[in-house]
């Protein structure tokens, strides 16, 4: 089945069930996303991909709506670049967007100003580094959800992160706040993988950047050693 | 921020998997790995050792430089007492000071001293000796390219097919009865068709700690798609949670567990009778051997309720697509060959072969072990499974090799363990290892050490001195799969490819390199008259040397594999490969059953040893710890444990983290005790990675009589408290939160 609609004037024949972010997409639109990843399940959580469909109160996340007939979409009406835009300086006010390349670029392309909201708190938390293969620096994190998917159904089924706090005070953790060695992670990485700014990183790559070299990286984990004769 | 400056694409090193990996690399050193989402293999996934294990590449005791001991170097007869020397000697000092140490001392030195060393010595053995005289171990771990070139050496220029890899401690039982069965040895579908089965059984593998990624698919198959899965394990691995049935079985039952669930499917009607007829030969006799097993009797063997054994019976026979993955549960026991039969003739049975989503999947465990196989890395065959003692064979290959007619040994080779088992005066002398380490991984140790003690001249080839390499005369040292081109084929055929991210640390050089500058040596001293051409430019020209004659290959080219690998069988140039074997018949012709019996495990369980000794591996490590073990993931697990229920340990005073002494009638190691239900009531677990507590010192090396497997799976022992100060590193400590 297909079905027929209008997206930004233009009038889109595409198969029923895809998303609106999905048949833009194939048809060469640029509509932004923070949160969606390919492989995860997409959530709409960060609302940077909203687009205006006629008849509808509030803006539409591209990532999950459906497209469906007859449907009037504006992918950049002047009110979908300002929430883009409002949602840009909201995140750039409360966290450290330094290795979030594709949200700078952005920030650039909506014209957002990084002082909009001077008085915000900025969520500043101290690096975790409890593991032998991966920091965590929240810091960074933007909440999109994709470490806590992939580490359950979108991949791992090892469950050991979700959300935690409530508003403001909102985190990614682990059960009981437990240290990653005594949870159920097993180290896989998948959160690491789909970290879209540097808020998970290898500890390798934490290290480097840390300014060691990588001779002196490479003795870290050499003290074991002592065979028995 | 780091920039890198490359991003190399290449295949992870660890398992048969063979994730896609794509390395990070700033100034020669590889801080980040990450994987394609749209690869084939595993969707972006990986587990912890793909994406973190790689620092093994820079750690300090990697020997980059080529040594020999200094009795070889200053032209002194080989001391009496083959010592293990781990370290090197610096500035000329002796690492211990009495004069037959210093003699074993290793000094560093220049390829070619060392190469003409290895030379000549192995020249001299042979001409004195003969081809009896010398064995070679190839490696599961290095590319295909490597092993052909390896196995090449040893055929065409020492005339002796005394040439095999640990294949033999791992699936040698899987891959004789598959040949017996069907006359194929690899998996007949592909770990992508996971999602496909809507029934399928995990029986003796846990997939969850050794093929991650593969877990991932069936977790998803359970999850998302709604099949029915069905774990065949001693063990309550984590697979189990996602599971409609576990069968909790005693270790070395499998035949008669998975011969009542034929029995059922017999008595009630549920076979295919219409594959049975078309497809396969030797069913009545086999009916008829079946009645023995009745769920019932399985019971009383295995511990396994008569009732569960047919509901899980019923569940398999009556699904649409059916499909089984199996480890080393099936096939490391002196019966080895018979557990896998008696998997086969499940599938023969109920006609789940030949389709997509069915199959007979043995889980190879090695990144290349499958490859390795296909490049002849074994004493019976050739390249392309093609059976040394045919003569059409063997002139093929002496044509390809530039080799006189005739040239070529007829005779059947000897397997990884009679290999050092003939290690003595008058048997094999010389030994090359590339890449193995048969002093953590052969079954009960203290006998292998006094075989390695026996070898006239060994050679090893590798990253580290281990456990092996501490016994050899020469090291060549040798680069990790990050710093040479070929290509690995993983568990499901598909050929793919390697690539250089960095260039060789220090001296070391890729082993296609090494070895083809050792048989250019090696020719011109034993002044062969014909040249077998060891000038190949790339590694490339190798595997075209080897598709020539090898047909399964015949269509693989980088090329066609620079993004994607392809499956093998690949006919011609143009084939897609073939992810699904069987769909009309099979290689021998007909499936073929067979009549099996009951046979115990050689040693079990009695007053003296009252538990069943079962070893197998940890998500954190791999296999002797050559690499992981000089790796973070040595932080992540760094010391042995053995699991124990709950119910064992109560009833001989065993609590938790307490340091208790394992002893079989072969040896003892001190580990401490981790109290879990993971584990049966009856059997202990213990991983074989530790060198310091090495569960192999334990293990039995009765063997499989038909695939030469050793019994790894099942040996008695006794358990009793230890001191703390009897542990080899007590401070080590696993924090562990997870099951």
């Amino acid at each position: 089945m297909t079905i027929t609609f209008l997206m930004d004037g233009e009038e889109i024949t595409a198969a029923e069930g895809k998303t609106l972010l999905e048949v833009a997409r194939e048809h060469g639109k640029e509509i932004p996303t923070i949160c969606f990843h390919e492989a995860t399940t997409a959530n709409a959580l960060c609302r940077i991909c909203v687009v205006e469909v006629e008849g509808m109160r509030v803006l539409q996340p591209a990532c999950i709506v459906q497209a469906a007939n007859n449907m009037k979409v504006q992918t950049r009406s002047e009110k979908v670049i300002r929430a883009r835009k409002t949602i840009l300086e909201m995140l750039a006010s409360t966290m450290d967007l330094s290795e979030a390349a594709d949200i700078q670029a952005m920030m650039t392309e909506y014209g957002a100003d990084v002082n909009r909201f001077p008085d915000a708190e900025r969520r500043a938390v101290p690096v975790k580094d409890d593991n032998p293969m991966y920091v965590r620096d929240y810091s960074k994190c933007l909440l999109c959800w994709r470490c806590v998917q992939v580490c359950a159904e979108d991949a791992q089924y090892t469950y050991a992160i979700n959300f935690e706090g409530r508003g403001y005070e909102t985190q990614i953790g682990t059960f009981f706040d437990r240290s990653i060695p005594e949870t159920t992670c097993v180290l896989c990485g998948q959160c690491v993988g789909v970290c879209p700014t540097g808020a998970l990183k290898p500890k390798r790559e934490f290290l480097l950047e840390q300014g060691m070299s990588p001779q002196e990286i490479s003795v870290l984990n050499t003290g074991r050693k002592r065979r028995r004769t | 921020m780091i920039k890198p400056d490359r991003i190399v694409t290449t295949t992870c090193p660890y398992c048969g998997v063979g994730c896609n990996l794509q390395l990070h690399v700033k100034d020669d050193f590889i801080y980040k790995v990450t994987s394609p989402f749209d690869s084939p293999v595993n969707h972006g996934n990986l587990c912890v050792k793909g994406r973190f294990g790689y620092d093994f590449i820079y750690h300090p005791k990697r020997v980059t430089t080529p040594l020999v001991r200094r009795y070889l170097l200053e032209g002194r007869p080989k001391p009496d007492g083959r010592e293990q020397v781990f370290a090197v000697s610096t500035n000329g000092n002796p690492v211990s000071p009495s004069q037959v140490s210093k003699d074993w001392d290793w000094v560093t030195t220049d390829w070619d001293t060392a190469l003409d060393i290895t030379a000549d010595k192995l020249v001299e053995i042979y001409k004195r000796d003969g081809s009896e005289a010398m064995a070679v171990y190839c490696c599961a771990k290095a590319t295909n390219e490597d092993n052909y070139l390896l196995q090449k050496m040893w055929r065409s220029l020492f005339r002796t097919n005394n040439v095999d890899h640990c294949t033999r401690l791992c699936h040698a039982g899987s891959v004789v009865a598959l040949q017996k069965a069907i006359g194929s040895s690899a998996m007949s579908n592909t770990a992508s068709q996971v999602i496909m089965n809507d029934v399928f059984m995990v029986v003796g593998s846990n997939t969850g700690e050794n093929h991650p990624i593969i877990a991932l698919q069936m977790k998803e198959a359970v999850q998302k798609h709604g099949a029915k899965m069905i774990v065949i394990d001693p063990r309550r691995i984590d697979l189990v949670d996602f599971a409609e049935m576990w069968l909790p079985l005693k270790p070395g039952t499998n035949v008669p567990v998975l011969s009542a669930m034929a029995h059922t499917i017999v008595k009630e009607g549920l076979v295919d009778n219409e594959f049975i007829a078309k497809r396969t030969e030797g069913y009545q006799d086999y009916v008829e051997s079946l009645e023995k097993f009745t769920p019932e009797y399985a019971e009383e063997l295995s511990g396994v309720p008569a009732e569960d054994i047919r509901r899980a019976a019923r569940i398999y026979a009556t699904a649409k697509n059916g499909a089984i993955y199996w480890g080393m549960g099936i096939s490391q026991l002196s019966h080895g060959t018979a557990s896998a039969l008696a998997l086969i003739h499940l599938a023969f049975l109920t006609g789940h072969i030949g389709r997509d989503g069915t199959g007979l999947n043995p889980l190879r465990g090695q990144n290349n072990v499958q490859g390795a196989s296909d490049m002849g890395a074994m004493p019976f065959h050739y390249p392309g499974y093609m059976r040394v003692d045919n003569e059409d064979n063997a002139r093929q290959w002496e044509k390809t090799w530039n080799i006189e007619p005739g040239g070529l040994s007829r005779k059947l080779g000897l397997t990884t363990t009679e290999i050092l088992g003939h290690a003595h005066e008058g048997g094999v002398r010389a030994l090359f290892i590339m890449g193995e380490n048969p002093m953590m991984s052969e079954p009960n140790l203290n006998e292998t050490r006094k075989h390695m003690t026996h070898l006239e001249f060994l050679v090893a080839q590798d990253l580290f001195i281990n456990e092996s390499g501490a016994f050899a005369d020469v090291f060549l040292p040798a680069t990790p799969f990050a710093e040479k081109d070929g290509t690995f084929t993983n568990t499901d055929r598909r050929v793919q490819r390697v690539r250089t991210a960095q260039a060789p640390r220090g001296m070391s050089r890729p082993d296609w390199q090494i070895l083809c500058d050792l048989a250019r040596r090696l020719e011109s001293r034993l002044g062969r008259s014909n040249s077998a051409k060891w000038d190949y430019s790339s590694p490339e020209e190798v595997l075209r040397e080897m598709a020539s004659i090898n047909k399964d290959y015949a269509g693989v080219t980088y090329d066609r594999i620079d993004k994607v690998g392809l499956i093998y069988p690949v006919p011609d140039l143009n084939h897609p490969g073939t992810p699904t074997l069987f769909t009309e018949d099979f290689p021998s012709g007909r499936g073929r059953f067979y009549m099996l019996d009951y046979v115990p495990v050689m040693e079990e369980a009695d007053d003296e040893y009252p538990f069943i000794l079962t070893t197998g591996r940890l998500l954190e490590h791999w296999h002797g710890g050559t690499m992981t073990r000089n790796s973070a993931l040595d932080e992540a697990y760094p010391e042995a444990r053995v699991e124990m229920h709950p119910a064992d340990a109560e009833m001989h005073g065993i609590m938790k983290d307490m340091p208790v002494r394992v002893t079989s009638r072969r040896g003892e190691i001190v580990l401490r005790a981790t109290v879990t239900e993971k584990t049966t009531v009856g059997v202990v677990f213990i991983p074989w990675h530790f060198a310091e507590a090495a569960a192999n010192l334990l293990t039995n090396d009765a063997l499989d009589p038909q695939a030469l497997i050793p019994e790894f799976k099942a040996c008695a022992v006794q358990v009793f408290p230890a001191r703390e100060e009897e542990l080899p590193n007590p401070d080590a400590v696993v924090q562990r939160g997870r099951y």
